[in-house]
C-alpha cells in the first residue's frame, strides 16, 4: 500500500517536472528558432563569468532564457490594478495552468515495466476513460483566462478574455470530434490501449500508426489544438496591435510567467496528444517486446532497453511536434476574427462530423459490429 | 470509495453550493457553482459511474457554465446590495427553515443508511455498458429525445434569426438604411 503510494507520487512528480522543464526549454527553442527563421542572432546575453566564451563556445543564450528571465519575472513587482477583483486576479493564472498540467496525469510515456515482481505502468494515473478525462480537463481550462481577464478591470483585458473564451469553446468542439473519431477507430478510451494497438506493421513494413487510419482527424486535432493554445496564427485573444496584450495586460511578475508557462504547457500538450493518437505514442517502428524485427532482419534487445527506447522515442516525437508548432507560429500571420470563427464553425466542425460519420460506417462495415 | 474521500468531496460540494447562494458577486457565485459541479463529477467517478462523471464536467463545466459566464458579462451584472427585507418575513422564514431541518434530521436518523459494500458488476458505469443500455434497451427514448433537442435548436435559431430583409420596392427605403 505505502509503496504503491510512493510509486504513484514519484511518477506524478517525474511527469510534472518533465512537462515543466520541456515548457521552459521551449521558450529558448522559440527565441533561437525565431531568430533562425528571421535571420537574426537571437538570445545571446548573460553568461556566468563568461565561461563559455573562454572555452571558445558561442553564447546560445541559455542562461538568459532559462535563468535570468525567470529570476527577473519572479522578483518583479506583483502589480494589481485599482478596482480589480483581487481574489480572482490572483486565482486566474493558476486556474489557467492547473488543468493543463493535470491533463498529463493520464498520458502513458512508456510501456509497463517490471520492478521486483511488480508491474509499473509508466503513466501517473491509469484511467480507463482517459480520452474523456482529457476532454474534461481541457474544458475546465477556459476559466483561468476568462476570469483573469475579467478580474483585471480593464477593457482590453476583458475583450481579450471574451475572445479567448469564444475561441476556446469553439475549437474544443472540433477537438472533441477529432478525439471521438480516434476513439471509434480504436474502440477504446484507454490511452495505453490506444498506444498498444498502434504497435506492429502493415504490409510487413508500414507501422500501424493512427495517422494512416485518421489523416483528417490528425489535421483537425493539430489545428484545433493550436487554436486552444492561443498562439499565432490564433493569437487574437492577445493581439498586441489591438488589445495591448489581451487577457494578461494587467499581469506582471510571477503571475504573468504563469500565463506564459500555460501557453508552452499547452504546446507540449498538443504535441503529446498528436503523438499518442496518431504517431504511436511510445511505439518505435519495427520494435517489439524483444527487439527490432524488419522482414528477416532482427536485432534482439533486453526488455529494459526496449522500454527505455520507447520512452526516449515518445519524448523525441513530442519535441518534434513542439518544434512544428513553433515553426507554424513564426510562419503564418494572424487570422482575422471572422476568419477564425469561419474556420472553426464552417470548416472544422462539419468536417469533424463527417469524419465521425464515415469512421463509424467503416468500422461497422469492417468489424460487422452492427447486424 | 474510501469514506475519507467521500467526506472530503461532500464537504467541498456542500460548502461551494452554499457559496453559490450567499455570495453577492455573480462571478464569484459562478465560480462556486463550477466547483460544486466538479466535486459532484468527482463523486460520480468515485462511485464507478466514470462516464457520467466525466460527461458532467465536459458538458456542464466545459460548456454550460461558459454560457452563464457570457450571460453575466453581456448583461453586465454587478454585485447588488441585498435589500434588508421585512423583519416579520425573516422571522417566519427562520422558523420554516428550522422546522425543515428538524424534519430532515428526524427522518434521516430513522432511516438505515449503512448499506455496506455494494457489489456492482464488472464494467458498471463504463462507456460500454452505458452505450449498451442507451442504444439497446432505451433506443426509442434516446432517439426521440435527440429529435426533440434538434427541434429545440432549430426553433432557437429561427427565433433568434433576424427577419429577412423585405425586398425594397422603389421609393421606400430599406429599414435601417442611411437616408
Amino acid at each position: 500500500m505505502a509503496i504503491d503510494l510512493l510509486i504513484g507520487a514519484i511518477k506524478a512528480i517525474v511527469i510534472l517536472l518533465l512537462v515543466l522543464n520541456l515548457s521552459a526549454v521551449l521558450l529558448w527553442f522559440e527565441r533561437k528558432g525565431s531568430a533562425l527563421i528571421q535571420d537574426r542572432v537571437g538570445a545571446n546575453r548573460a553568461a556566468i563569468f563568461g565561461i563559455g566564451k573562454r572555452m571558445g563556445l558561442p553564447n546560445l543564450g541559455l542562461m538568459n532564457t532559462l535563468m535570468a528571465d525567470p529570476l527577473k519575472l519572479f522578483t518583479k513587482e506583483d502589480f494589481v490594478p485599482e478596482g480589480a477583483d483581487k481574489f480572482l486576479h490572483a486565482l486566474g493564472p493558476f486556474l489557467a495552468l492547473f488543468p493543463v498540467l493535470v491533463t498529463f496525469a493520464v498520458v502513458p510515456i512508456g510501456d509497463a515495466i517490471q520492478i521486483g515482481g511488480r508491474t509499473v505502468q509508466l503513466q501517473a494515473a491509469s484511467i480507463n476513460a482517459g480520452a474523456l478525462y482529457i476532454l474534461a480537463t481541457i474544458g475546465v481550462g477556459v476559466y483561468g483566462v476568462a476570469l483573469g481577464g475579467w478580474a483585471s478591470n480593464n477593457r482590453w483585458a476583458l475583450l481579450g478574455a471574451v475572445r479567448a473564451t469564444a475561441q476556446m469553446i469553439s475549437y474544443e468542439i472540433a477537438m472533441g470530434l477529432a478525439i471521438i473519431s480516434i476513439v471509434i477507430t480504436f474502440g477504446t478510451l484507454d490511452l495505453q490501449n490506444i498506444v498498444h494497438q498502434q504497435g506492429g506493421v502493415w504490409f510487413g513494413w508500414l507501422p500501424r500508426w493512427g495517422i494512416f487510419l485518421q489523416p483528417v482527424a490528425f489535421v483537425m486535432l493539430l489545428t484545433a489544438g493550436m487554436a486552444e493554445s492561443k498562439r499565432v496564427p490564433f493569437d487574437l485573444p492577445e493581439g498586441e496591435s489591438e488589445l495591448i496584450a489581451g487577457y494578461f495586460t494587467e499581469y506582471s511578475g510571477g503571475k504573468q510567467a504563469c500565463f506564459m508557462l500555460t501557453d508552452f504547457a499547452e504546446v507540449v500538450l498538443v504535441a503529446v496528444l498528436v503523438t499518442l493518437f496518431f504517431f504511436g505514442g511510445w511505439q518505435v517502428p519495427w520494435l517489439y517486446g524483444d527487439g527490432f524485427h524488419l522482414g528477416v532482419h532482427q536485432l534482439l534487445l533486453p526488455r529494459v532497453a526496449v522500454v527505455i527506447v520507447g520512452v526516449l522515442a515518445f519524448w523525441i516525437k513530442v519535441v518534434m511536434f513542439c518544434w512544428l508548432q513553433i515553426l507554424v507560429r513564426w510562419t503564418l500571420p494572424r487570422f482575422r476574427y471572422d476568419q477564425l470563427m469561419r474556420l472553426g464553425w464552417k470548416g472544422l466542425v462539419p468536417l469533424g462530423l463527417l469524419n465521425v460519420l464515415v469512421t463509424a460506417f467503416v468500422v461497422v462495415l469492417a468489424t460487422g459490429a452492427g447486424r | 470509495m474510501p469514506v475519507q474521500l467521500f467526506i472530503f468531496l461532500a464537504v467541498v460540494s456542500i460548502a461551494s453550493s452554499l457559496g453559490v447562494v450567499v455570495q453577492k458577486n455573480p462571478i464569484h457565485c459562478l465560480l462556486a457553482l463550477i466547483l460544486t459541479l466538479i466535486t459532484i463529477g468527482a463523486l460520480f467517478v468515485a462511485l464507478d459511474a466514470v462516464t457520467v462523471g466525466f460527461l458532467q464536467i465536459i458538458v456542464y463545466v466545459g460548456a454550460i457554465m461558459v454560457l452563464f459566464l457570457f450571460v453575466i458579462w453581456l448583461l453586465n451584472l454587478q454585485a447588488e446590495p441585498v435589500p434588508i427585507g421585512h423583519l416579520g418575513l425573516k422571522f417566519f422564514a427562520t422558523i420554516a427553515v428550522a422546522a425543515m431541518a428538524a424534519e430532515l434530521f428526524v427522518f434521516l436518523s430513522k432511516t438505515r443508511t449503512a448499506l455496506g459494500e455494494v457489489n456492482v458488476a464488472a464494467g458498471y458505469g463504463s462507456i460500454d455498458s452505458l452505450a449498451q443500455t442507451l442504444f439497446g434497451q432505451y433506443l426509442m427514448a434516446f432517439e426521440t429525445t435527440s429529435i426533440l433537442l434538434l427541434v429545440a435548436v432549430i426553433g432557437a435559431v429561427a427565433v433568434a434569426r433576424r427577419a429577412l430583409p423585405v425586398r425594397a420596392s422603389a421609393g421606400s427605403p430599406r429599414p435601417g438604411a442611411p437616408s
